[in-house]
């Protein structure tokens, strides 16, 4: 299971520097095949550089990578030819055709006519592109450019399609449908590489990474992450409190020993309480600050839990290191 | 191996496919430098030509109404205006409605008849010191061709042999010769690097490029393949540029049309790389414009096609080396004025071929470290 071999994309200790800089700092991760692997981070924080080196574009300062079995350091232009590859805004030529921009992506990846054919009669019929493939792709709708820019994408037969985020600024149907394709897609053994900043699609990731400021600080699946000590630490557990005026509940919550933290989530908070604080004993505690509480309930943690729960011990452990 | 050209048929069957949708940009990038070369043309005339002329002819003979017909068919004199008196004359000059004005005097025709020496009044508005100048010297030189062909037609031969009147009189010196082969390379510079540099930064104002970078595509293979679509309309353009100079401007081809053809293949070929450089540096169509302009300038300025490059001080005779229009203009004025042929002009080709090479290969790499350390 977790062989080389079967590895769609093996990474060790990947390092980038630019200059002084240290974009990409030893992050490491193994994504198998057929797997669709979400990997998150704030802007700025490395995503781009690790797929440009993943990529073949960018030359590894330290480490070592190898996608799909071949070794990018070795044979960068091998990896372009087996990979696809979506770029954030769809990355079409507007003033061609849908049938044009297939043809032209094809002739990239040098396939004959005859297979051009073939694979374009194969990509229209998954992603239903067929009404409108002679319209120029400048008049399809944002959700048809994706699906067409991830035909032209994936018009080689690629094992391994890297997905740049593929749903920004796309209507959520259209990106509900977009998932659907994944599972199918990776359903046939087709692996995915997704970055994204919606945290919903993160769930439906099989396996997710978040790198921060260029450190990977946490990798697996989605309840494993969950699990994270750090993110649960001993002796607490996460309650979901429902109450009218949520600000006004959230400022007493704060103050009562045994919460940890809190945050607003829609009309409820979420809170790690320690495990000696009893719901009855929590509900009695706000309600004698004059807080009305509808309900409460406990929580297991959502990724964006685990992902604000990771960033902010980062940011005090820095915080401490520097000064 | 790695064949460096990765990628150039699927890019040149793309750029075509923009060049065919976008026909209105097309074909404006086209016309445009004929329109130019219009005012240009007409405009940038050093030649005086047609110079409003009042004519008092007291005489009326025969012979007085030839001297007429050959000032008119100097066509430096259109002949607007005709007076009866001294006082009209004047007026018809003082006033601006002519800046020359002739008198024939009453006696004209008799004094030649007798082979005495008539004289011609030719009255010159000052107030413009080339049209005076050209106004002297083009009566002048009727005068003496007249008198010329007086003395050869009655006196013995001895006279004749030595006397040049052809170098003394040449009525087609017309200034278009001299500036349309030299305009082309200018209006060329225009299509051709405006052309390459847009379709390039389009891309990355699309992000297209960026996608491309991640396909098995080469640098080379990508920009060739962006090229030739360009070297094609860019050919396209200078025979439209040829055949206006030859059959509107009347501009005679002493040379070969063909080697004049050839020959600029290399420079359309400096020009678009020159515009793929552009777009190495430039993010945005409107900064790729500016750098773009800033190569006209010393195309016009530093290549000889308006300042001799002989007179030019030390410092710009020697950047004119480096203009690429220095070489294609003496190409167009060595083919078109001087019939000159390949043996004259191997080495300005050459050196168009060598600049349009190195300038593609700094292009190349530039695009390949851009992406590394973007």
């Amino acid at each position: 299971m977790t062989s080389n071999e079967q590895a769609a994309i093996s990474a060790e200790h990947l390092v980038r520097r630019f200059g002084a800089f240290t974009a990409v700092n030893d992050v490491s991760f193994t994504v198998q095949q057929g797997a669709i692997f979400g990997f998150l981070g704030p802007n700025g924080s490395g995503k781009t550089t690790v797929i440009k080196m993943l990529t073949g574009l960018l030359p590894l300062s330290g480490g070592d990578a190898s996608v799909l079995g071949i070794d990018v350091r070795k044979d960068p232009e091998g990896v372009r030819e087996t990979i696809g590859y979506m770029s954030q805004n769809f990355s079409l030529y507007t003033d061609l055709t849908v049938t044009e921009n297939l043809t032209f992506y094809g002739r990239i990846y040098g396939l004959s006519p005859e297979r051009l054919r073939k694979r374009m009669d194969e990509i229209v019929e998954l992603n239903g592109l067929g009404p409108y493939m002679n319209r120029l792709s400048a008049q399809l709708s944002g959700g048809w450019k994706q699906r067409l820019a991830l035909g032209c994408a994936m018009l080689h037969e690629p094992k391994l399609v890297f997905l740049d985020e593929p749903t920004a600024g796309i209507d959520p149907v259209a990106r509900r449908q977009l998932w659907d394709l994944l599972f199918e897609l990776s359903g046939h053994g087709i692996t995915f590489f997704v970055t994204t900043h919606y945290m919903d699609e993160a769930e439906r990731c099989g396996h997710v990474a978040y790198i921060y400021f260029g450190k990977l600080i946490a990798d697996g699946t989605p309840d494993e992450l969950r699990e994270l000590p750090d993110v649960q630490p001993q002796g607490t557990y996460r309650v979901e409190i429902t109450a009218p005026q949520v600000t006004f509940a959230l400022r007493h919550a704060r103050t009562i020993a045994g919460i940890r933290s809190a945050t607003i989530f829609g009309q409820s908070i979420h809170a790690l309480i320690d495990d000696n604080l009893e719901l009855e004993h929590l509900r009695a505690q706000l309600e004698r600050h004059g807080v009305a509480v509808a309900e409460i309930r406990p929580l297991s943690p959502s990724l964006e839990d685990v992902f604000v729960e990771l960033t902010t011990k980062r940011q005090a452990a820095q915080e401490a290191a520097s000064g | 191996m790695v064949n460096p050209f990765r990628g150039f048929s699927a890019v040149f069957y793309k750029e075509t496919l923009h060049v065919r949708r976008d026909f209105a940009t097309l074909f404006f990038s086209l016309i445009i430098p004929i329109l130019q070369m219009f005012l240009l043309g007409y405009g940038i005339d050093t030649n005086i030509r047609q110079i409003n002329t009042v004519v008092y002819n007291a005489d009326g003979r025969q012979e007085s109404r030839e001297l007429l017909d050959r000032l008119r068919n100097s066509d430096t004199f259109r002949i607007n205006r005709y007076v009866s008196n001294d006082q009209d004359l004047n007026d018809a000059i003082i006033s601006g409605k002519c800046r020359v004005g002739i008198k024939i005097p009453v006696d004209y025709s008799d004094k030649l008849l007798h082979q005495m020496s008539a004289q011609v009044l030719v009255l010159i508005d000052g107030s413009d010191s080339s049209v005076a100048g050209q106004a002297i010297n083009v009566t002048t030189a009727i005068g003496l061709d007249e008198s010329l062909r007086r003395v050869l037609a009655n006196s013995d031969a001895v006279f004749a042999v030595d006397m040049r009147p052809k170098v003394l009189f040449n009525p087609d010196s017309r200034s278009p010769n001299f500036f349309l082969p030299g305009l082309t390379a200018v209006l060329l510079l225009n299509v051709t690097t405006f052309l390459t540099a847009f379709s390039i930064v389009r891309e990355k104002e699309r992000g297209t490029l960026e996608q491309l970078f991640v396909t098995p595509v080469r640098p080379m293979g990508l920009l060739l393949g962006k090229l030739l679509p360009y070297l094609g309309i860019g050919f396209f353009e200078l025979v439209m540029i040829v055949s206006a100079m030859r059959f509107l401007f009347q501009v005679p081809i002493h040379g070969s049309v063909v080697l004049l053809a050839f020959l600029s293949l290399p420079y359309i070929f400096v020009s678009l790389s020159l515009g793929i450089l552009i777009s190495s540096k430039a993010t945005t169509q409107a900064h790729a414009m500016q750098l773009a302009f800033l190569t006209i300038l010393p195309s016009i300025f530093f290549s000889g096609y308006i300042f001799p490059r002989e007179t030019m001080p030390k410092f710009f005779y020697v950047l004119s080396y480096f203009v690429p229009a220095t070489y294609f203009i003496n190409i167009t004025r060595g083919i078109i004025l001087r019939g000159a042929g390949w043996a004259h002009l191997w080495v300005d080709a050459l050196a168009l071929f060598g600049m349009g090479t190195l300038l593609l290969v700094i292009a190349a790499r530039r695009f390949h470290d851009k992406v590394i350390t973007a």
